[in-house]
């Protein structure tokens, strides 16, 4: 399996203290990876630095080949991204809000690509209603269609199934496993449930104060570190990271 | 550059016009009304004063052209703001578009909207008041080059402040219009102004128009070399205001305020 994202001993300060210190990882094509840890474990810090909108102190990002500090927007054409934390304009409908961003990623066939991605992300209904005022379901499908408008190489999923009721959360993960078993493109998920990420990812990064603190397989990581699911390793990465590093 | 990615700006912000005639009212609402005010005004001017001086043609088409110069900046941060108001920064700066795309997508956004302004005022304002831009002749081209560029040129600092001190700082915007108009003379000559003034006016390339506009009225001529000092001027403050903007859009890369301008709004 080719790598789409390679991240080498990427780092991060504000004021002095590290929100990101010296991570390394990668995502293969067809792969899912998903990035966990508690709250300002620098998860999201790394998924901004990855999609381009926040400069690293040192380190480098290469996705599907392409250096992100050299050539940002070749690179950031090769990703794209869903967060429950930025919505797409709730201003615009559904076919306005995907043909804006399609040209911005300057997707070929714009038209009909929008034409599947509405269809396959059952949308159809709400082709033309504004995105804010559909319901959050909808409006995850939406965002989903919006990053699937370029057929990227690599996904960033930042807690795409939070707030999400469990049917809508299982129709989400179900697209999400879909895409990448089409083996075209890799996944970067962080999520919090712990469930979801047991039944989705391929393989999951622990990450706690700004580091990689484990890495592996999701069915059998627990055990490997003396727990009994991968909740529990969870509680114990966050509450203690310590005596894990040393486990 | 890819302009099919400035296109995505301009597709955005006609989409919105064209769904919100509130969005539209808005844009030239003000032009509108102050052509009325001005035009009435310069009416009764042209009843008491001496016969000679043209109040229309003095009043009526300056306010027309600083309206316009409004326009453009106001109209360029109008584009600007609806990502803003749509916490729509990370969407956009994650992706593909580059600064340079983004920044011609919403200069453009400006020029359609100010110059259908213009044609909506010249069109009232003949209708109305019998005033037509044909007074001042081809004059009246670089005069609008002018303050055009210059437009453009404040249009693309303002978003540059409000990207730098976050959104509450949009209320330092709509004012800077009216800031710059005392030291431009849109209403008197510059000589009327105290020397500081002057002398400020004299780095402000709306200056060289107005006062131009009044050589037009009363000598029938217009200064070319201070008309080629103020489109240089501008053009001049237009590569300023976009290496400021590219400043501070990587001074927020470096801090994560495009990031937290979007997660910040959202909690």
């Amino acid at each position: 399996m080719s790598t789409v994202l390679t991240v080498t001993n990427l780092s991060k300060s504000y004021h002095g203290k590290a929100a990101v210190g010296g991570v390394s990882f990668a995502v293969a094509r067809g792969e899912i990876v998903g990035l966990l840890g508690p709250n300002g474990a620098g998860k999201t810090t790394s998924i901004n630095m990855v999609l381009g909108v926040l400069a690293p102190d040192s380190g480098s990002i290469v996705i599907d080949g392409i250096d992100l500090a050299t050539s940002p927007a070749t690179a950031r054409g090769r990703t794209n991204f869903a967060a429950v934390y930025a919505p797409l304009p709730g201003n615009l409908t559904v076919a306005q809000n995907l043909r804006m961003f399609g040209l911005m990623y300057d997707v070929p066939n714009l038209t009909n690509r929008i034409a599947a991605l509405i269809v396959e992300y059952e949308l159809t209904a709400y082709r033309h209603t504004k995105c804010g005022l559909l319901s959050s379901g909808e409006q995850t499908r939406v965002a989903l269609a919006k990053a699937m408008l370029n057929d990227p190489p690599l996904l960033l999923l930042d807690e795409p199934t939070a707030s999400l009721d469990p049917a809508t959360a299982r129709d989400v993960r179900r697209h999400i496993r879909a895409t990448a078993s089409r083996g075209t493109g890799g996944v970067l998920w962080t999520s919090h449930n712990m469930a979801e990420v047991e039944e989705v990812c391929d393989r999951v990064l622990f990450m706690s104060h700004g580091e990689v603190l484990l890495q592996g397989n999701p069915k059998t990581l627990p055990a490997e570190h003396g727990k009994s699911s991968l909740e529990e390793l969870f509680i114990a990465v966050a509450r203690e990271p310590l005596t894990l590093e040393t486990a | 550059m890819k302009l099919r990615r400035s296109y995505a700006i301009i597709y955005r912000y006609f989409s919105l016009l064209r769904s919100s005639p509130d969005r539209l009212i808005g844009l030239y609402i003000w032009m509108l009304i102050d052509m009325v005010l001005w035009g009435f005004l310069s009416t009764y001017l042209d009843r008491i004063v001496p016969a000679g001086f043209n109040a229309i043609s003095a009043f009526l088409g300056a306010v027309l052209l600083m309206n316009f110069f409004s326009r453009v900046m106001l109209n360029i941060n109008m584009a600007f703001f609806e990502d803003m108001w749509a916490r729509n920064f990370l969407n956009l700066f994650a992706s593909p578009m580059r600064i340079s795309e983004y920044l011609v997508g919403l200069i453009c956004c400006g020029i359609v909207t100010s110059t259908l302004g213009l044609a909506i005022a010249f069109g009232a304002s003949s209708l109305l008041f019998g005033f037509s831009p044909l007074t001042y002749g081809l004059a009246i081209l670089p005069f609008l080059a002018i303050l055009f560029l210059f437009g453009i040129a404040l249009g693309i600092l303002g978003c540059a402040i409000v990207l730098a001190r976050g959104p509450s700082s949009e209320w330092f915007i709509w004012p800077i219009p009216a800031v710059i108009s005392p030291f431009v003379g849109v209403y008197y000559p510059i000589d009327t102004l105290p020397h500081w003034m002057q002398a400020v006016s004299t780095i402000l390339p709306p200056r060289y128009v107005f006062e131009g506009l009044r050589g037009v009225l009363h000598q029938q001529s217009s200064n070319i070399a201070e008309l080629s000092l103020g489109i240089c001027l501008a053009i001049g403050y237009i590569l300023l205001a976009s290496a400021i903007f590219l400043r501070v859009y990587r001074k927020a890369m470096r801090t994560g305020l495009i990031a937290r301008y979007s997660a910040e709004n959202a909690n």
